[in-house]
């Protein structure tokens, strides 16, 4: 490796993964470079939710090696299925953070509490502490007037915001986004990729996206790559794949959603 | 109005009844969240335990164990009163049953509260008590008044061990008067009033559950 490449933050090399008899990911590799904005886009079954989950350690892996930071997922000697210590899934678990399609909230939770509940349960931070983070990130997805609404009183597409904040308090060092706007409304899709865009000016956060926003996915990200079949089809710059890509299956693709 | 002479043997009766069912509600939640908990969080011999205890008292009937409580176990030296036996066979029931509406109170809240719960790096404590419980809480309470007044009712029983519940004054005062007709229909209005009461409490802590905005869903009814 020469001196100028930074060490990949997130490292696959070879990992498959099986649900039962279904291979989804086999012999997988995938780097991810600190602060780099990487789409995944691709058919429907393809794998990608597959590749955010076991990143977030909501799906465990049969073979082959993933790294975080140089943090391996698993630790030798440890049980199946995830081959790792709860402990150690904590400790991986604390530099991730993920946004889920259906936002997820905690419906008995006040926007603020959805917030600020994890800081003071995890990181141990006081309630004022907490709410301070919260109130902050609130601002920062234009919903600091709804902080003491329940979810079931906002939009999907202010939920979505919220939810963002609440994986944002965590201070995670990448954070995965599984299509965020599919499950909305199309004029609520906008509020949502306007926060997710500012986001991605944040040189030090590393984002993993998966969306069929295609115009979206040109603009925020440093490359995209396309999924079929549980591989890396294809892969590049956001010119390179949406302009000129060169694989048929990426063509048919994109011809497919760009309509 | 030869009835009104009943009225205060009775009410003692009930006295005893409304004391038997409390506590054996109280201490058979305190067993059905403690089971309940254990079968969905429980490892393998925990779990394992808490499903034998649930199966092995719903799966024989309430008054054999009373009597095997009553009678049999002071053969082996462990003897209670028979207040205390009643109230600890009608909790076990209360329990056993009660953890069956815990356990799939738990397993029905959505499997996506807890990845959220796990993605923000809660530890399993956490995400029970902060996450699915509360969420739990809400599902399981109105099958809980059904077995509240299931309890109230059953405990008729154990006049059969001798104890001066409402049943059991109502028979003393029968054989008495042989008066079958009024004894009974007083009896009969008392057990409707006491579980009218607990109907209506079981009601409020709902409605005190699903006030405001959290659960905007319309209580069961
Ligand atoms: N929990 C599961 N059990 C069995 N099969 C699953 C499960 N989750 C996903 N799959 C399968 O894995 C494949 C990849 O799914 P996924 O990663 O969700 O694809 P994508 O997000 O690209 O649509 C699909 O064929 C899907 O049916
Ligand atoms: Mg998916």
């Amino acid at each position: 490796m020469t001196d100028n490449v930074k060490p990949p933050l997130i490292q696959f090399a070879g990992v498959t993964k099986r649900f039962g008899a279904l291979t989804v990911l086999d012999n997988f590799n995938f780097e991810v470079a600190p602060g780099e904005k990487v789409t995944l886009i691709g058919p429907s079954g393809s794998g990608k939710s597959t590749v955010l989950r076991i990143l977030m350690t909501l799906e465990p892996f049969q073979e082959g090696r993933l790294t975080l930071a140089g943090m391996d997922y698993h630790e030798p000697g440890a049980a199946a299925p995830f081959r790792a210590s709860e402990r150690h899934l904590r400790n991986i678990r604390s530099h991730v953070g993920m946004v889920f399609q259906s936002f997820n909230l905690f419906p008995h939770m006040s926007v603020i509490r959805n917030v600020a509940e994890a800081p003071v349960r995890v990181l141990g931070l006081s309630r004022d502490e907490a709410q301070a983070r919260a109130v902050d990130l609130l601002a920062l997805v234009g919903l600091a007037d709804k902080k003491d609404h329940f979810p079931s009183q906002l939009s999907g597409g202010q939920q979505q915001r919220v939810a963002i904040a609440r994986a944002l308090a965590m201070r995670p060092r990448v954070l995965l986004f599984d299509e965020p706007t599919s499950a909305l409304d199309p004029q609520l899709v906008g509020e949502v990729l306007a926060v997710i865009r500012d986001l991605a000016h944040e040189h030090d956060l590393t984002m993993l996206l998966v969306t069929h926003e295609m115009r979206f996915a040109r603009e925020v990200s440093d490359r995209v790559c396309f999924f079929d079949k549980g591989q890396i089809c294809e892969q590049g710059s956001p010119e390179a794949i949406f302009t000129a890509p060169s694989h048929p299956r990426t063509c048919e693709f994109l011809a497919s959603v760009l309509g | 109005m030869q009835w009104v002479s009943y009225l205060p043997s009775l009410a003692q009766g009930a006295l005893v009844t409304a004391w038997i069912t409390l506590a054996a509600i109280a201490i058979g939640a305190l067993l059905a969240f403690v089971a309940g908990i254990a079968r969905v969080e429980g490892g393998r011999i925990v779990s394992t335990l808490a499903l034998c205890y649930t199966e092995l008292f719903r799966g024989t009937s309430l008054l054999v164990q009373l009597f095997w409580f009553y009678y049999a176990l002071p053969l082996i030296g462990i003897s209670f009163e028979p207040v205390a036996t009643g109230i600890l066979v009608l909790a076990l029931h209360v329990g056993a049953y009660g953890s069956e509406i815990v356990r799939g109170a738990l397993a029905s809240v959505s499997v996506q509260q807890v990845e959220a719960a796990r993605a923000l790096n809660f530890g399993r404590w956490h995400t029970l008590v902060h996450v699915t419980l509360p969420q739990a809480l809400i599902e399981m309470l109105p099958a809980f008044g059904n077995l509240a007044i299931e309890t109230l009712k059953l405990s008729s029983l154990v006049s059969l061990i001798s104890i001066a519940d409402l049943t059991f004054r109502a028979q003393s005062i029968r054989n008495l008067t042989l008066d079958s007709a009024g004894v009974y229909t007083l009896t009969l209005v008392g057990y409707f009033a006491m579980s009218l009461v607990l109907m209506m409490v079981m009601r409020l802590i709902e409605r005190l559950a699903r006030r405001g905005a959290a659960f905007p869903r319309a209580a069961h009814s």
